[in-house]
């Protein structure tokens, strides 16, 4: 099967909303990133593995904050690559890159796709890669059958919301509000109205982001999504050394 | 640099793009200038940017625009600023010297042109709040300034390094009206400032209008600064043709590339014109020491723009390092890389040192404290002077340095271009 077919059988297979977990790579320390992917990977139905980079502008202060510490701890897409590969087991849930565009650059896109399908990896979500630049990086990835997850936001016109759903692969990450990520949302009536919308246009499983925290509201989310994806609030569990295991099966309904 | 591109091809190609600039069909209608430029930012800004390029090439060419435009900048900036025959660096370089003074202008820097501009367009499109970034400060204030004469609520970031070192310009944004928010993170210098604007207007992408300060960023920005900025150039072509000629050479700074953008633009077509960019080459070459992104880097996307960039070989984004706050920066204006691809304009450095010598000999031979931006055009134009006697030479004096004095005072007086000053005036 197609690494992108892959993430949406997973989302689509999962009892209940699917869970997207977060996560920075190498943060809070390199030495534990296999060991806490793996437990990540067991409670969740498809994990994003955060890139870290420089200057990270859509982003809020915790995963600012993991970012810089990871690039301190010596981690960098090569890292992730050479350390995904090395596993002896495939992971357990399919694995996506969350990677500003630059570190992708700089890596060069030729090798890249390629590298990533041998470490594992099934899928790409490029923040500051709006859909109008992407072609050079879906032609890279297109060989491989590697996704490229489109984003849309609550201020996304419906003309370009059918375009961009239409475009996704893997899963459409509907961002809950307007600003980075972090913080905490609340679920008013028109992210409801545009959950919605988003469901309609959309061929593959549509999962709800930014500021995702708690059971009730996975619980209100899953009532018109397939699934959420949870970003700084685990950063924070790992951060304090919780169990991610116990955090992510205590958000399902 | 590739001034002789090494393939036939190449070489047609570099000669279509720049009859493309010089008529003015850059940036194309996908925002790039040849392979530099583009929109590279998260999907929360795509409608913003979509209103903000609409209102762009909507207002800008519109008479009544134009004229709201032209009499702020008459009457409160205080255009047409003077060119200024710098008799005393003519005489000790044995060139024909012209300074453009954006010192002159309110606010005392180049940086208030494009402020003033982008405040009545963002006012124009609905905006409610403006969101500004500053490194040296410069941009800050007159952001500041054109907000408060504006009416609009405006909050700059600054990075705390800078906070530091451009003491007197957070007070003036105070004083202005302006919130002025210290950057702890990243580099926390213009880059970090950059970041932390682009975070808060990502949170309100309705309502605020980012009112970037150079010739970065995403389109339509490198496009509009230009167009705000290039009252510079036209000013002083005519300025000087009136008095004297056309240059030989013209020098501006470089750090993300607004002034220098400014008066180049219209030389662009005047090829017998050699352009000269001074980047900040700091305390040396090696990466980090310096903020010299065409010298030094290679393309790359940072701040919504694909560009030259300084990166290692992660990807990851250089710390850079300028005794000038304003040209401490690791990206440059995607016009610029375009501009030493096709090699049109030609960049160079000019060390700290050189830039405080700059300063130095500028103020004893004009009587005139230039900015240590602007000290670097001065150190390039030196420089190219002992090689080219007997030139007309035109500089971007893009900004006063009186918001410089906390970093001067760390370095004594009497450097030797100030004791040869003296000398040669006695």
């Amino acid at each position: 099967m197609l690494p992108h077919k892959a993430i949406e059988r997973a989302l689509e297979a999962s009892d209940g909303p699917a869970l997207i977990a977060f996560l920075t790579a190498g943060y809070p320390s390199t030495d534990s990133f296999l060991d806490v992917l793996s437990q990540v990977e067991a409670a969740s139905d498809a994990v994003e593995i955060g890139v870290p980079f420089t200057d990270p502008m859509a982003d809020g202060v915790t995963i600012q904050r993991s970012s810089h510490a990871a690039i301190e701890n010596g981690v960098s897409l090569r890292w992730i690559l050479d350390r995904l590969a090395g596993r002896s087991t495939p992971p357990a849930a399919p694995l996506l890159l969350m990677s500003y565009l630059n570190p992708l650059l700089a890596f060069g896109y030729d090798e890249l796709a390629a590298r990533a399908r041998e470490a594992g990896v099934s899928g790409f979500i490029v923040p500051d890669l709006p859909f109008e630049e992407s072609a050079p990086f879906r032609a890279s990835l297109e060989p491989e059958g590697l996704a490229l997850v489109q984003l849309v936001t609550p201020a996304t016109p419906a003309e370009r919301l059918s375009g961009l759903c239409a475009q996704s692969q893997g899963f459409v990450y509907a961002v809950t509000r307007t600003g980075i990520t972090g913080g905490e949302v609340d679920l008013p009536t028109e992210l409801t109205n545009y959950i919605r919308a988003v469901k309609e246009h959309s061929r593959v499983p549509v999962c709800a982001g930014f500021g995702v925290r708690t059971r009730e509201q996975v619980a209100r989310i899953a009532r018109h999504a397939d699934g959420v994806v949870i970003g700084s609030a685990l950063v924070e569990i790992l951060e304090r050394g919780d169990s991610p295991t116990e955090f992510l099966s205590g958000l399902r309904p | 640099m590739s001034t002789s591109p090494r393939t036939p091809t190449a070489a047609a190609e570099h000669t279509r793009l720049l009859k493309d600039l010089q008529e003015g069909r850059l940036p194309d209608a996908r925002g790039r200038f040849g392979p530099f430029g583009g929109c590279y930012v998260p999907e929360t800004l795509m409608p913003a940017i979509q209103r903000l390029t609409g209102g762009v090439y909507r207002l800008l060419p519109d008479k009544r625009f134009q004229q709201s435009l032209n009499e702020e900048l008459q009457d409160w900036v205080g255009r047409p600023t003077a060119l200024t025959h710098a008799a005393g660096l003519s005489d000790r370089w044995g060139a024909e010297v012209w300074m453009k003074r954006e010192d002159l202008t309110h606010t005392g820097a180049h940086k208030i042109n494009n402020a003033i501009g982008q405040g009545l367009l963002a006012q124009a499109i609905g905006a409610e709040r403006i969101v500004a970034e500053t490194g040296a400060g410069q941009h800050g204030v007159a952001a500041a300034a054109a907000c408060a004469r504006l009416g609009l609520p405006c909050v700059v970031y600054m990075g705390e390094v800078d906070v530091e070192r451009q003491a007197p310009n957070v007070d003036r944004m105070h004083r202005l009206g302006a919130t002025v928010v210290p950057v702890a993170s990243g580099d926390r210098t213009l880059r970090a400032a950059i970041d932390a604007a682009i975070q808060d207007w990502v949170t309100d992408p309705g309502g605020t209008h980012y009112l970037l300060g150079s010739a970065v960023g995403p389109h339509p920005y490198p496009y509009l600064v230009r167009e705000l900025q290039a009252v510079i150039g036209r000013e002083a072509k005519a300025q000087l043709a009136a008095r004297a000629g056309m240059p030989d050479a013209v020098f501006a700074c470089v750090g993300g590339g607004s002034n220098a953008i400014g008066l180049f633009h219209e030389f662009i077509g005047d090829e017998d014109v050699a352009l000269v960019g001074v980047e900040a080459g700091g305390r040396g070459g090696a990466l980090g020491d310096n903020s010299a992104t065409l010298s030094g880097g290679r393309p790359g996307v940072l701040h919504g723009a694909h560009s030259m960039l300084l990166y290692d070989d992660d990807g990851q984004i250089q710390e850079t390092h300028s005794v000038s706050a304003g040209l401490d920066y690791p990206g440059v204006g995607p016009e610029h890389s375009l501009l030493q691809m096709i090699g049109r304009v030609n960049y160079v450095t000019a060390s700290d040192e050189e830039a405080l010598d700059a300063v130095a000999e500028c103020c004893a031979a004009e009587g005139i404290l230039p900015a240590l931006e602007s000290a670097h055009a001065i150190a390039g134009a030196r420089r190219w002077a002992a090689e080219n006697p007997g030139a007309r030479i035109l500089i971007g004096l893009s900004g006063r340095g009186d918001k410089d004095m906390p970093i001067l005072r760390r370095f004594p007086v009497a450097t030797a271009a100030v004791k040869e000053a003296a000398h040669v005036a006695a």
